[in-house]
């Protein structure tokens, strides 16, 4: 596998999402353990760019990187060099010149990794780029999905909410699709991408309708500021048709799980009880397998350009 | 003046719609039919048509001449086969009184090597809220009048103006976009926007935009050209007016008729135009349109951006690209495909605009400006921008096979261009 950046689900084989689930299921039993650092990343050097806010992304991240032994540096991108008027580019060039390993970067434009990622020489990781992907999200729901249910293929899922706006519900449906399994998107037609049935999903506006018998219920934080204003009457008919409570949850099969990427809006998009059931709720495992997911991440790409600086030392020079 | 006779070519009449083996004589710099040569030229079996007049060309004189120059855009035009360049208004600042007008005219006049003429805008500083001086402009020699890409929301607003512009016979040019509906948007709506995530707009927005135009202009009955028709959904409205016998034409950019939304690929921003790029089913319909004579304008809405305002995320980079020199290469990807033949191409390029405009150019009868240009359809090339004459290089034909190059220029019997 020789992947240099992690900037999306769309570029992954299901043979390369594989092999990064099963390191990260790895590390995720390591990580319950007292032996759960290395120095696989030692010497390494992790620049966490985030120009959007983010708590525990970036928490993730960091600890990730720590675990392994890499220098983490957290850059807060919305106050800086942005403000005086720098373009990405520039940016990116300026900390290319310092020699770094890895680049996280969070973007609220998409595309904006991909760009990133073709002016510098170390890996870069897509740690979310406006509404398009966030692929490490996308992997710790698949790897909590395919420990909870035994496997990651022939599910159910139904994916609900805002999924326009939700760069977590694009990087899932390629991921659940590529790993074959049945995807619905669950929502109001407002919060719906225009021409999303043509790439192999069923839509629902009913939830109940659209949870009837699926294994996983994933919701989606409703992003109030995504919204240009408008996609909704108001939160309380919001929840009322689109909120997860006890009795819509009941149309999924019984030992269905239910996800969230967190950060929640109990009472907007989901019911305070249902996200503290621990038979149902697997949203504090989704928060572990992240950082195990991050961690299986950053070791692959970080040996991947290990071994390419090893073969192109050994090019003869002219 | 000496006349000048050009044999041994096939000739392009966009007129009679024929392509026939002959020669042509030019005395005056006029087109004509006596045969008293004295020097003849020999055109080896190539095409001549009639220079391309482009409805549409934006120079950015005033305020941006580090993009392009009526200097650059004119060595860019004579090498694209363009003759007669029809400037936008869209400037910094906007050419929205009879003093900007004069100094552009002034600039193409000390600088550039073919014909040019101004539009202004329809209303100060192109904000669509009070019309400009339309008869001073006119006065001052203003062909056209348009906001460009500004669509005037208020309808009280256009219809006065479109009134005013009546009066006077002025031609009025529409952008057709409903602009609520494609406020924020980057690209059109549909699977390619959903996957990419690109804030994208409705194709419905031109057809909005388009029927509330022609319904002012049913009322007011000012003389309208729709600068670019990009959707199937907008033709029907379109056909409707015609029929109807509005004074309306429509046109549709370059980039409309040979790319589409897929092009963009991973956010590649020189594939970023406004209105964006459209399905390959808008495309389709667009050509056939244009064969049919629905659309009767191809203009290469030539938008200069420099390399800043382009290496930005998709949705934060400039909207626009160059085409004076790919418009001709790229308009005979329709003729190499079959899609339209010669005489109609330049029918589209050459004689409507220069009929909608009331100018002589455009065609080769007797007594018509010696615009002309000498091309081979056939020859083969690949694009590199940084060849290009425009100080801004931001075509999306970058990297491209093309066919079809520009062998001379001739604008009023005087050569300007010769590969």
């Amino acid at each position: 596998m020789q992947l240099q950046h992690l900037l999306g689900i769309q570029p992954l084989n299901p043979q390369q999402i594989t092999e990064i689930l099963n390191l990260a299921d790895h590390y995720a039993d390591g990580n319950r353990t007292c032996s759960r650092n290395s120095n696989v990343l030692a010497g390494c050097t992790q620049i966490n760019m985030f120009f959007e806010n983010s708590t525990r992304t970036q928490a993730s991240f960091e600890i990730a990187g720590k675990r392994l032994g890499a220098d983490v540096m957290n850059m807060a991108m919305q106050g800086s060099s942005i403000k005086k008027g720098e373009t990405l580019i520039d940016t990116a060039l300026t900390l290319n010149a310092m020699h770094p390993d890895l680049i996280v970067v969070r973007h609220p434009h998409s595309g904006a990794v991909d760009l990133l990622a073709q002016k510098v020489n170390c890996s870069v990781l897509n740690a979310g780029d406006g509404w398009h992907e966030h692929p490490t999200q996308a992997l710790l729901d698949a790897l909590t999905i395919r420990r909870s249910k035994g496997r990651l293929h022939r599910l159910n899922i139904a994916i609900c909410g805002d999924i326009a706006h939700s760069r977590v519900a694009r990087s899932n449906l390629i991921l659940l699709g590529k790993m074959e399994n049945r995807v619905r998107l669950v929502g109001p037609a407002t919060l719906m991408p225009a021409g999303i049935t043509e790439l192999g999903v069923e839509v629902y506006h009913d939830m109940e309708e659209g949870l009837k018998n699926v294994d996983v219920v994933m919701m989606l934080r409703l992003q109030r500021e995504r919204m240009d204003g408008g996609f909704i009457p108001s939160e309380r008919e919001y929840y009322h048709r689109y909120g997860l409570d006890a009795a819509k949850l009941s149309k999924a099969k019984p030992d269905a799980i239910v996800m969230h990427p967190g950060p929640m809006n109990r009472g907007v998009e989901i019911d305070g009880d249902i996200a503290d059931d621990l038979s149902r709720s697997v949203i504090q495992e989704q928060v572990e397998m992240g950082v195990a997911v991050r961690m299986a991440a950053m070791d692959i790409l970080v040996r991947n350009r290990r071994q390419d600086l090893r073969e192109t030392k050994h090019e003869p020079t002219l | 003046m000496k006349s000048l006779r050009i044999t041994n070519v096939h000739i392009i009449d966009p007129e009679r719609q024929t392509v026939e083996l002959g020669s042509l004589t030019i005395k005056h710099g006029l087109i004509s039919a006596e045969d008293t040569t004295v020097l003849t030229y020999d055109g080896q079996g190539k095409y001549l048509a009639p220079g391309i007049v482009d409805i549409g060309t934006k120079v950015c004189e005033p305020g941006e001449r580090h993009k392009e120059s009526f200097r650059s855009a004119g060595l860019a035009a004579a090498a694209g086969g363009v003759t007669t360049l029809i400037t936008r208004p869209d400037t910094d600042p906007a050419i929205d009184s009879p003093e900007t007008l004069e100094f552009a005219g002034r600039r193409a006049q000390a600088a550039c090597a073919v014909h040019t003429y101004q539009m202004a805008a329809l209303t100060k500083g192109r904000l669509g809220r009070e019309m400009t001086e339309i008869g001073f402009l006119q006065d001052a020699g203003a062909i056209a009048f348009t906001d460009c890409d500004a669509v005037v929301t208020d309808t009280k607003v256009l219809s006065r103006a479109l009134t005013y512009a009546r009066q006077l016979g002025a031609l009025v040019i529409g952008h057709p976009q409903d602009p609520g509906l494609s406020k924020g948007a980057a690209a059109t709506s549909g699977k390619f926007a959903s996957l990419q995530a690109i804030p994208a707009v409705s194709p419905m927005a031109e057809r909005l935009g388009l029927e509330r135009d022609l319904a002012l202009v049913e009322m007011t009955g000012a003389k309208y050209h729709a600068d670019q028709i990009s959707t199937a959904l907008a033709l029907p409205a379109l056909e409707r007016a015609k029929q109807q016998g509005l004074d309306v034409t429509a046109g549709v950019s370059i980039h409309h008729l040979t790319l589409n939304e897929f092009d963009v690929a991973d956010y590649r921003s020189f594939f970023k135009v406004k209105p964006p790029l459209r399905s390959e089913e808008d495309r389709q319909a667009v050509v056939s349109a244009l064969a049919s004579g629905l659309l009767d304008i191809i203009s290469s809405m030539h938008t200069p951006q420099n390399e800043e305002s382009k290496r930005l995320p998709y949705e934060q980079a400039a909207s626009g690209a160059v085409a004076l020199e790919t418009l001709l290469p790229a308009a005979l990807r329709l003729y190499h495909s079959d899609h339209l033949s010669l005489p109609q191409l330049f029918r589209a390029l050459s004689l409507n605009p220069a009929n909608r405009l009331g100018l002589p150019c455009g065609r080769l009868s007797e007594g018509a400006p010696a615009d002309l240009i000498l091309f081979d359809p056939n020859s083969p090339f690949l694009l590199d921008r940084f060849q290009l004459n425009s100080k801004s290089k931001n075509t999306p034909f970058d990297g491209q096979r093309m066919q079809g190059r520009v062998l001379a220029t001739f604008v009023d019997g005087q050569k300007v261009y010769q590969r």
